[in-house]
């Protein structure tokens, strides 16, 4: 017996919890929403759910045999959940090509390109959202209502109506819609109901920590309800802004993206800070009426400096 | 009793297995034909041998005496000959001298109390402490530091507080809840004299609410005992110890935590206990402490826990110090499987063995045998940066950014970081998805900032 037992450094035993098992986790705790959205989009939501992770797992596959690494990491699930998310960022009656090449990009530049799983700067399903946003603008610009709706052929999102200085943006969505999905906007963002469903597994299950999007959703609504007002300072509505657009997908699956936000709790309430505060710059003062893709986006390039700027104390730390 | 309000940070929740053999009493000594007494089975320098091969021992003899301030002595644990003198393996060192004793047929293997114990409370400080050395009484909670020398703190270090530790909080392990549960009355005798050797007024005994029978146990016991502890600690009428109840986390046990979760005060990086006026012993410390001044008992048996998923009889066991765990097989009946990793300490910080043939000493707390669907054989992934290991740590390290510094070989800046400070609890590897042994990174990385 001697000769064959294992000798190596503790820990003996290890937790069950492992990167598979986290991010197919996330893709499950995504499904109501992207269920949500084919119920309230009809079934080219679900063609281009299809279409966007059938690419990014071909591309993984393709990319991986290339730099001739473990094929393995194919079925890790991350691939899959980057497919997921972009498709989720899409326009709800896109052309089957559009994610298609926003996937590509995700997996090819986005990921694969900085060293791959663990290594990238960017998130890639936002990477490849901003791809697809800088070279086909018209797609990703229109929307379609809900099916059930009268003038279900072209809409707008209400935070683009609202951009617009609509004044009946109120009268057509009330928050009880905003809540169900009863709205224009990208597949995967609109069913907010579905989205905290799934948000409140992974906090449970401690797959994400509430640092971020507490955070995110409480900056954006503050600083909506004193500044983004038609009145006057504090005047805003706080609710509509936070359920109206990306908000909830992007501070629960997308800033909570491990590999592109910051390691420590005190990193991660400043990233979610100022993710919120961008988002809000965006929508009031650039040309998007939606920021919070392109909020998380910068703060991924700042993550590394927040984490040499949060590194923790330890136990007993005293100054020398 | 009172649920301790304070926490310390970090720290995970392993499954525990310890229903293994939690309610399998602690078995007799069993009494092998040949013990290998290593002559450093404790911190400091190693004991000298004053005997010579050829020589016969009785149960007790001294056969190496201290051999400087820090270093303990080491006794017979079976009468025989001495066969043998050289350097052998053990569970935590590669070689060392150690004296080998086989049995004959018919000599007595019981160890005779020569000393009534009624002098016991008129007995000074200092005659207590020299009791305990002559015994070489070390730490049982696994770190083997001789304990006079932890009971004579320097002058200029005031110490109010005693924590008599049981939170047990290695998976397994279950003979420290077994000794409280079957020697209530020792430990709190050995506390008694830890208290009257340091002339502290605060004491508490500290269980993790996991084993609630313990604690029980020893609720009781206060209640039972409470109006001797005047006489055991020359303290005034009235005085008791107070019980900690723990909540369950790995590793609470730790010095520094336990202090942390009891006192709320924080050991200072790189200090030790007595730094804030607290000194902490495992209860079978306080046992053997008991054993060494009422009876006069060398420390030449301690209670061990053998189990895993493999092993047909899981037990909790008295062992003579220098039993070959092959000698052992008899006492746990065996395997149901075949083992793959034996380990000496718990699954956390235990240390893996290449052998069988290693001689159980002081700080071995338990053998851990696991399979191999129990050993995780996941390989090494990347590094997700999801901050489970950070949120482990439970000194507040990066473990996974000292893994990369130690791997380009950026060792200062990973002294700068504080990679030094890690105790290696292990906290960071077992919680990480990845699988990257972090504390072989870690253990690099100190073992060079040592020599760099």
């Amino acid at each position: 017996m001697s000769d064959s037992l294992i000798v190596s450094i503790g820990p003996h035993i290890k937790d069950k919890v492992s990167t598979k098992r986290i991010m197919w986790a996330v893709t499950l705790s995504l499904l109501p929403a992207g269920l949500a959205g084919i119920f309230i989009f009809g079934m080219n939501s679900l063609f281009v759910i299809i279409t966007s992770i059938a690419t990014a797992v071909i591309t993984e596959a393709l990319t991986l045999a290339v730099r001739k690494k473990d094929m393995g990491a194919v079925w890790d699930g991350s691939a899959v959940l980057t497919g997921l998310l972009l498709a989720y960022n899409l326009p709800p009656q896109s052309p089957l090509w559009l994610p298609m090449a926003g996937s590509f990009f995700a997996i090819a530049i986005g990921k694969q390109a900085f060293g791959g799983l663990g290594h990238n700067i960017f998130n890639p399903a936002l990477a490849g959202r901003a791809f697809l946003m800088i070279s086909w603008p018209l797609y990703m610009t229109t929307w379609q209502l809900p099916r059930w709706r009268a003038d279900a052929v072209a809409g707008a999102t209400p935070l683009a109506l609202y951009k617009e200085g609509e004044a009946f943006v109120m009268k057509s969505s009330s928050y009880c819609d905003l809540l169900i999905g009863n709205r224009g906007g990208c597949i995967g963002e609109v069913c907010v109901i579905a989205l905290l469903a799934g948000a409140a597994y992974l906090l449970i299950k401690k797959y994400i920590s509430w640092h971020i999007p507490v955070t995110f959703i409480a900056t954006v609504a503050l600083m909506s309800w004193i500044f983004n007002g038609r009145a006057g300072l504090f005047t805003g509505d706080a609710l509509f802004f936070t359920l109206a657009g990306g908000l909830i997908l992007g501070a629960f699956f997308m800033a909570t993206d491990y590999v592109t936000s910051p390691l420590s709790s005190r990193g991660k309430l400043i990233f979610g800070t100022l993710c919120g505060v961008l988002t809000f710059l965006i929508r009031k003062f650039a040309g998007y009426p939606e920021g919070v893709s392109y909020a998380i986006l910068i703060m991924n390039a700042a993550t590394p400096i927040i984490d040499r700027y949060t590194f923790p104390k330890w136990f007993g730390w005293r100054r020398e | 009793m009172a649920s301790m309000r304070y926490r310390f940070q970090g720290g995970v929740h392993p499954l525990t297995f310890k229903s293994l053999a939690s309610d399998r009493p602690i078995k007799k000594s069993f009494i092998p034909k040949r013990v290998t007494l290593p002559l450093s089975q404790h911190i400091g320098s190693p004991a000298q041998a004053v005997v010579s091969v050829g020589m016969n021992v009785k149960v007790g003899d001294l056969i190496g005496e201290p051999s400087g301030y820090i270093s303990s002595a080491v006794h017979a644990s079976i009468a025989g000959k001495i066969t043998k003198i050289a350097y052998l393996p053990t569970y935590n060192q590669a070689r060392v001298l150690s004296v080998v004793i086989e049995a004959g047929v018919d000599e007595d293997q019981d160890f005779r109390v020569v000393t009534a114990a009624s002098d016991v409370n008129f007995l000074s400080k200092e005659e207590l402490l020299k009791l305990i050395r002559d015994a070489g009484v070390v730490g049982l909670g696994g770190a083997a530091f001789p304990t006079d020398v932890k009971l004579s703190p320097p002058g200029n270090k005031k110490i109010d507080t005693v924590i008599l530790n049981g939170a047990e909080c290695e998976p397994y392990l279950t003979c420290d809840h077994r000794l409280m549960l079957e020697k209530t009355e020792g430990i709190l005798k050995g506390l008694g004299i830890i208290v009257k050797i340091l002339g502290v007024r605060r004491a508490y005994i500290a269980i993790e609410n996991n084993k609630m029978s313990a604690i029980y146990a020893m609720e009781r016991a206060l209640k039972l005992y409470g109006h001797k502890f005047a006489e055991w600690t020359g303290l005034g009428r009235g005085w008791t110890p107070k019980l900690a109840v723990l909540n369950e986390k790995y590793p609470q046990g730790a010095e520094k935590q336990i202090i942390k979760a009891i006192l709320n005060r924080i050991v200072p990086a790189g200090g030790l206990p007595m730094d804030v006026g607290c000194i902490a012993n495992n209860v079978g410390t306080a046992y053997a402490i008991y054993e060494s001044v009422y009876l006069r008992k060398p420390l030449i048996e301690r209670a061990i826990t053998i189990t895993g998923s493999c092993v047909k009889e899981p037990v909790n066991t008295w062992v003579r110090t220098g039993t070959l765990l092959s000698d052992l097989k008899d006492v746990f009946g065996g395997f149901t499987k075949e083992p793959k990793k034996v380990i000496i300490g718990g699954p956390m910080m235990g240390l893996a063995q290449y052998s069988m043939d290693i001689p159980i000493s002081k700080g071995a707390g338990g053998v851990v045998f696991l399979t191999k669907d129990e050993i995780d054989s996941n390989e090494e992934g990347v590094c997700i940066r999801c901050g489970r290991c950070v949120d482990a740590c439970p000194i507040g390290l990066v473990p996974t950014t000292l893994m990369y510094r130690v791997k380009k070989e950026q060792f200062q800046d990973a002294k700068s970081l504080g990679i030094a400070y890690c105790y290696e609890c292990g906290s960071c590897a077992y919680t990480c998805p990845a699988k990257i042994p972090l504390l072989d990174y870690l253990k690099f990385g100190k073992a060079k900032i040592q020599t760099v």
